[in-house]
């Protein structure tokens, strides 16, 4: 590998870009694809398929063999409200590889004995978030059911263009949201990207359920084609 | 998989600076119950000095005698390691899987 290659790929590592290192096996020729230039790319096919699932491989094209290595960074769950909800999320999402940070000015719920080894902030969405780096590798779910905190949170949410946006409550309880959030200036597309109610559909009853739907929807956005993603929802 | 090779490429990078030769091995295609998924990677310099794992221990000391002579040669080779292959009764997989490790010099 080519040392300028190797130095832009761990750039593209250090500020959470996905990219991936195209290797023809035989010759050893390397190219670094960035996922901002995956459109305009003859393979992009393949890049967005092999990215999407956040696995590398072997794959034919024109020829030759190449390998796609995959360089996607480490997703990230923030979970605003420390209720029983996110006890049962905030371990799930951790075994699925996701970094995650709980977020509840309420001290009372914040507490270490009530999320052992996660890390926990509690301050309001206006301090706790920025320093989070909340980004496009990030999935962000407000369930404490208080517009004081969750409708600043959500904003951030908009702004910092999450893959995944959740927020916990009925229909009726989210359009009442959409109001708040409009009038606060969110744009329609922002507020049409809040899965609300949270979670695929599974019939979920007790927290840990629902902490389920919640993962299996994030995952489902993660991971499926854009096409069969409208298809789940 | 997510960001596992953070320490991997940065080595790579640091000790090709500090003056090291180095190479990097990387599986590139798996068959049957492989150790370790494709992508995944292991850095060598020329003190024989190695961080991360292309298969969970089986054949790394194999994949970092190859490295060395990458590293003298500068042109990059395909291993292949599984029940298979004949090297298999020397260093391979015990899980039965069969894999290929794709070994570059860096630089």
């Amino acid at each position: 590998m080519k040392l300028e290659i190797l130095h832009e790929l761990n750039a593209e590592r250090a500020a959470r870009r996905p990219a991936i290192l195209v290797t023809d096996t035989e010759s050893g020729e390397q190219r670094l694809v960035k996922a901002k230039d995956f459109a305009r790319d003859p393979l992009r096919a393949e890049l967005e398929k092999q990215l999407r699932m956040g696995k590398s491989a072997s794959v034919e094209a024109g020829g030759k063999k190449l390998f796609l290595n995959v360089y996607a960074p480490t997703a990230k769950l923030v979970i605003v409200g420390a209720v029983h909800i996110s006890q049962a999320l905030a371990p799930l999402a951790r075994s699925l590889g996701y970094d995650v940070t709980v977020v509840d000015p309420r001290t009372a719920f914040a507490s270490p004995e009530r999320f052992p080894d996660i890390p926990l902030v509690a301050e309001w969405p206006d301090t706790a978030l920025p320093p989070l780096n909340v980004d496009a590798y990030t999935a962000f779910v407000a369930v404490t059911h208080d517009p004081k905190i969750d409708d600043p949170a959500l904003l951030h949410a908009f702004e910092r263009g999450c893959f995944y946006i959740g927020a916990l409550g009925s229909r009726k309880t989210h359009a009442k949201r959409g109001d708040r959030l409009r009038a606060q200036g969110a744009k329609e597309s922002d507020i049409a990207r809040i899965h609300a109610p949270i979670g695929l559909a599974i019939g979920a009853v007790s927290p840990s359920e629902i902490a389920v739907a919640i993962m299996a929807e994030i995952t489902a956005v993660l991971r499926l084609p854009p096409k069969e993603k409208e298809e789940a929802a | 998989m997510l960001d596992r090779d953070e320490d991997i490429l940065k080595a790579a990078e640091d000790w090709q600076k500090a003056g090291h030769g180095v190479a990097l091995a990387t599986v590139v295609e798996t068959w049957g119950s492989a150790p370790r998924p494709a992508g995944s990677s292991l850095v060598i310099n020329d003190e024989g000095t190695f961080l991360g794992s292309v298969s969970g221990g089986c054949v790394e000391g194999a994949v970092v005698t190859e490295a060395m002579d990458v590293i003298q040669s500068g042109k990059p080779r395909m291993l292949e390691f599984g029940v298979a292959d004949e090297a298999a009764w020397n260093v391979g997989l015990s899980c039965g899987g069969t894999i290929r490790v794709f070994v570059e010099k860096v630089g």
